[in-house]
């Protein structure tokens, strides 16, 4: 049994320790906001908020987590992620969506760590995600446009 | 400015499967009368009979207007696209609208392009413009009909708009009027606004799923499907193409907690399982042993050199004009070069699935469905029904590039297989979902094709093409499918040559055959099909001819267009728009491309600058486009970019290779996809048109590889032929 708060909810994990985070939430818990893209944290389609940080749930196991506080894409509401879902909306980012979720949680740690991101900065926390559909364009622009609206 | 209720508990895909009465009575819109109606959905109409229900909307008493989608909404925005369509006639509030994937039904859904219920060929928009049209008009002259009845007024002093039925004092929301206006006969003929009166065609509806994209998708993919009692297989599939198992121990996989049966199928062995990670476990502790003697064995090695003896030797002659050979060997100057294009992976972000439950009597499938009358009749072939007992839930997908559009609908044949094989074994119907992990999908086959191809041109004195002669090797995508009779013609399957054979440069004088050399690798289209490869060969040697003449780029290709102005218009603006023939940046390099495809026109202009470690890096790309009426100018642009994206991905990293007939790659790490470092800024122009919609899903792809080649070219010195780019330290 592992002692997690999930998405600010004190959870207990009756799940195989060595499962990965992202086959609990999906398939146990039944969350399917955290998305598997490759199974070898290699996409960033899995990513979660692990202690704040930006993490690949696909190889994270459950055995690790014990005290973790866990965000995934169905709690996430800090202000940098409001902002960037906002902007998301506003410059029609997403095509097929798949990548989403976890472009969204690399994009609002970087934006809870680094309020005002460089071009490079947006490099740095984005290139582990992958979009097929080539969103990264209007990514970039977003996150700037999400800095914008949480000065505001 | 636009926007969907913010917090609305259904904005897309939940709202009904209902309202088909008018079908069910044979009153469908003027188009469908006499359809065959699936028995459950006309049940579930006649709960509600107080909706105006026709095939492409219903209008509920809620008041909402649920738009029917025929096609797969795989990111392309069709879903958004018909939607607008409806809306634009029927003068919907934005509000209303909601968006739900149509069921499995030929008759009613075909494209009518293709003749069956299926998505591809940039097509959704270009077959739906007068048909979706045609069903918004048709409701708002019922609802009209309806508040005429009710108000006495004389129909022609009803008004819409906003969402709102007027007439003289009386005012009333389309549910209000659903059931009276459901009572009212169909009108033989509607007639559509004029394009003054548009009012959502031409101004970039946001997409209506977006908000819940940001949120995580819940309830969107079929990957996400998750059925009460249900359960996950993957399936253990031979290296090598074509293999067998020759002898399967399953007793550690058996072992194992989770996995809950081991099934022998045709396809390999499925591991059924509790959950998706005890069977991907469960697979990993499969001891099997492979029968090869019926295994395609040749590694890319061997395929390359036999493409290469092709290349030496005539083929099916196709296509050709005037006299190539005599304008050649009168020619003062030839180019003769050779390229290679690699297998391809699409990769698509959701990796393959199929959700199905089948109690031995019916069988009800969830999953992005691309081509529904292929999938529904395999099914019941496999399951051996009769297909009004099959049905199919088309969900959202999480991209395709073609990779969903199984023409021989292997992966429905394998889901349907599994789902037979676990009731024969068990005797207990459960939902069962098929999923390809990351590594079957890319090791798995169902590739673009590898091709290659050889084309001598050649220039007179004056610098003006003197024969073309063009030969392409490669294997047909549809050459043994349903989609033979479409596009093979006396041995040739035109997808491997569109784009050359076809091509609107006043070429008087071109040769052009074809091999297609039998490969055991499974093969599909992938994002603009034949266009992969024919655009880059085109636009690369049109560039070295212009160079050769000495010409500029943009001159030579205009001077073959005069009978193609919208081609040339779309070359015009991109080059006007990126400053073409002004002086560029230090180190940057600029090349040009301008394709046509599902006649669509697009041009390209890529900015390159190479990196310290002499790679190169696509900065910025200027393009304009030419589709016909824009729908949804945003749409467009995102379209643009993103088949520009993906087209760069191919040329940079993008490779599938095999040795001795095993595929050398798994997953991202050795198939490199781009990423937002190798992203450039891109600018999309939009021409102005009244013509009919084309494509637009697919046209961006064609003409970046070749702008960026020949803008490396002029940085390097190089013409790269082979590809992909990392081939030569270029990526």
């Amino acid at each position: 049994m592992v002692k997690v708060k999930l998405n600010g909810m004190d959870t207990e994990l009756d799940i195989s320790p060595d499962m990965p985070l992202l086959w609990a939430l999906r398939d146990k818990l039944k969350m399917t906001g955290t998305k598997f893209g490759c199974g070898v944290a290699s996409c960033g389609a899995c990513t979660v908020h692990i202690d704040g940080v930006a993490t690949r749930s696909c190889q994270t196991f459950v055995g690790d987590l014990e005290g973790a506080e866990i965000t995934t894409i169905e709690g996430v509401d800090s202000p940098a992620a409001q902002a960037i879902q906002a902007a998301w909306v506003e410059l029609q980012v997403p095509q097929c969506g798949y990548c989403q979720s976890g472009q969204i949680m690399s994009a609002s740690a970087l934006l809870s760590e680094t309020p005002q991101p460089t071009d490079e900065d947006i490099d740095a926390a984005m290139e582990g995600n992958i979009c097929r559909c080539a969103s990264y364009a209007r990514i970039r622009r977003a996150i700037h446009r999400a800095a914008e609206i949480m000065e505001a | 400015m636009l926007h969907y209720p913010k917090n609305s508990k259904t904005p897309v895909f939940a709202a009904s499967r209902r309202g088909f009465l008018k079908m069910a009575t044979g009153a469908v819109g003027g188009l469908l009368i006499g359809s065959v109606i699936p028995s459950r959905t006309v049940a579930q109409a006649a709960r509600n009979a107080d909706a105006l229900g026709m095939p492409f909307v219903h209008v509920m008493p809620d008041n909402s207007v649920v738009v029917i989608a025929k096609h797969l909404d795989k990111g392309q925005g069709a879903a958004t696209g018909l939607a607008t369509l409806v809306a634009d006639e029927l003068d919907a509030e934005i509000g209303q609208l909601r968006v739900e994937f149509a069921p499995s039904n030929t008759e009613i859904y075909k494209n009518l392009l293709f003749g069956v219920q299926g998505t591809g060929g940039s097509t959704a928009i270009a077959n739906s413009f007068d048909q979706y049209r045609q069903a918004g008009a048709t409701a708002r002259a019922m609802l009209t009909a309806a508040a005429s009845e009710a108000w006495g007024i004389d129909p022609g002093r009803i008004t819409i708009a906003g969402g709102t039925v007027s007439g003289g004092a009386n005012s009333a929301s389309f549910g209000e009027l659903a059931e009276a206006a459901a009572a009212q006969a169909i009108p033989t003929e509607v007639r559509l606004k004029t394009p003054e009166q548009w009012i959502y065609i031409g101004k970039s509806l946001p997409r209506v799923e977006l908000p819940l994209k940001t949120r995580g998708s819940v309830g969107l993919f079929g990957m996400d499907v998750q059925p009460e009692n249900g359960m996950v297989v993957v399936t253990a599939r031979p290296p090598r193409f074509g293999a067998k198992p020759a002898s399967v121990d399953d007793s550690a996989a058996r072992a194992m907690e989770g996995v809950i049966e081991v099934l022998q199928i045709p396809q390999g062995i499925a591991v059924v399982a509790t959950d998706t990670w005890a069977a991907i476990q469960g697979r990993e502790a499969l001891d099997i042993v492979w029968d090869d003697s019926a295994a395609e064995m040749r590694g890319t090695d061997a395929l390359m050199a036999e493409y290469a003896s092709l290349l030496d030797r005539p083929g099916t002659p196709t296509q050709g004009r005037g006299d190539a050979a005599g304008k050649l060997a009168g020619a003062v100057q030839t180019v003769t070069a050779d390229y290679m294009f690699p297998y391809l992976a699409h990769a698509q972000m959701e990796p393959l699935n199929i959700t199905v439950l089948y109690d031995g009597a019916k069988a009800e499938f969830w999953f992005g469905s691309q081509l529904q009358t292929i999938d529904h009749g395999v099914a019941a072939a496999v399951l051996g029904l009769d297909p009004s007992n099959i049905a199919i839930n088309t969900t959202w997908a999480g991209g395709s590039f073609g990779r969903r559009a199984t023409a021989d609908a292997h992966l429905t044949a394998e889901a349907a297989t599994i789902a037979k094989a676990w009731l024969d074994k068990t005797g207990r119907p459960q939902p069962i979902k098929m999923i390809y992990t990351r590594e079957d999908d890319i090791h798995g086959g169902y590739y673009r094709p590898m091709h290659m191809h050889r084309v001598t041109a050649g220039l007179d004195a004056e610098g003006n093409i003197s024969g073309w002669s063009h030969r392409i090797v490669g294997q047909g995508i549809m050459i043994g499918t349903a989609f033979e009779q479409f596009s093979v013609h006396d041995g040739v399957d035109h997808s491997s040559i569109e784009g050359v054979g076809d091509t609107t440069y006043d070429i008087s004088d071109l040769a052009l055959d074809v091999h297609h050399p039998q490969v055991g690798v499974p093969v599909l289209w992938w994002r603009s099909v034949g266009h992969t490869h024919t655009a880059y060969v085109m636009e690369t040697m049109m560039d070295e001819l212009a160079e050769k003449a000495g010409r500029d780029p943009v001159e030579f290709r205009l001077a073959y267009l005069r009978n193609d102005p919208r081609k040339a218009g779309v070359l015009r603006l991109a080059a006007e728009k990126a400053g073409w023939g002004q002086p560029v940046p230090e180190g940057v390099h600029r090349g040009v491309a301008v394709h046509k495809s599902f006649n669509s026109y697009v041009a390209e202009i890529a900015d390159v600058r190479l990196r310290d470690d002499g790679t190169a890096k696509v900065e910025r790309v200027v393009c304009a486009v030419d589709c016909g009426v824009p729908i949804n100018p945003d749409n467009i642009r995102a379209q643009v970019e993103g088949g520009l994206g993906y087209g760069l991905s191919s040329i940079l990293r993008e490779e599938i290779t095999m040795t001795d007939g095993e595929v050398d790659q798994f997953n991202y790490p050795d198939y490199q996809p781009l990423r937002i470092t190798d992203m450039p800024e891109i600018e999309v122009h939009i021409v102005a048109s009244t013509e009919a919609p084309t494509g637009i899903g697919e046209p961006g792809t064609p003409p970046i590889g070749p702008a960026v080649a020949n803008a490396v070219y002029r940085a390097t010195g190089r013409r790269v032929r082979a590809l992909p780019f990392a081939r030569h330290g270029l990526a």
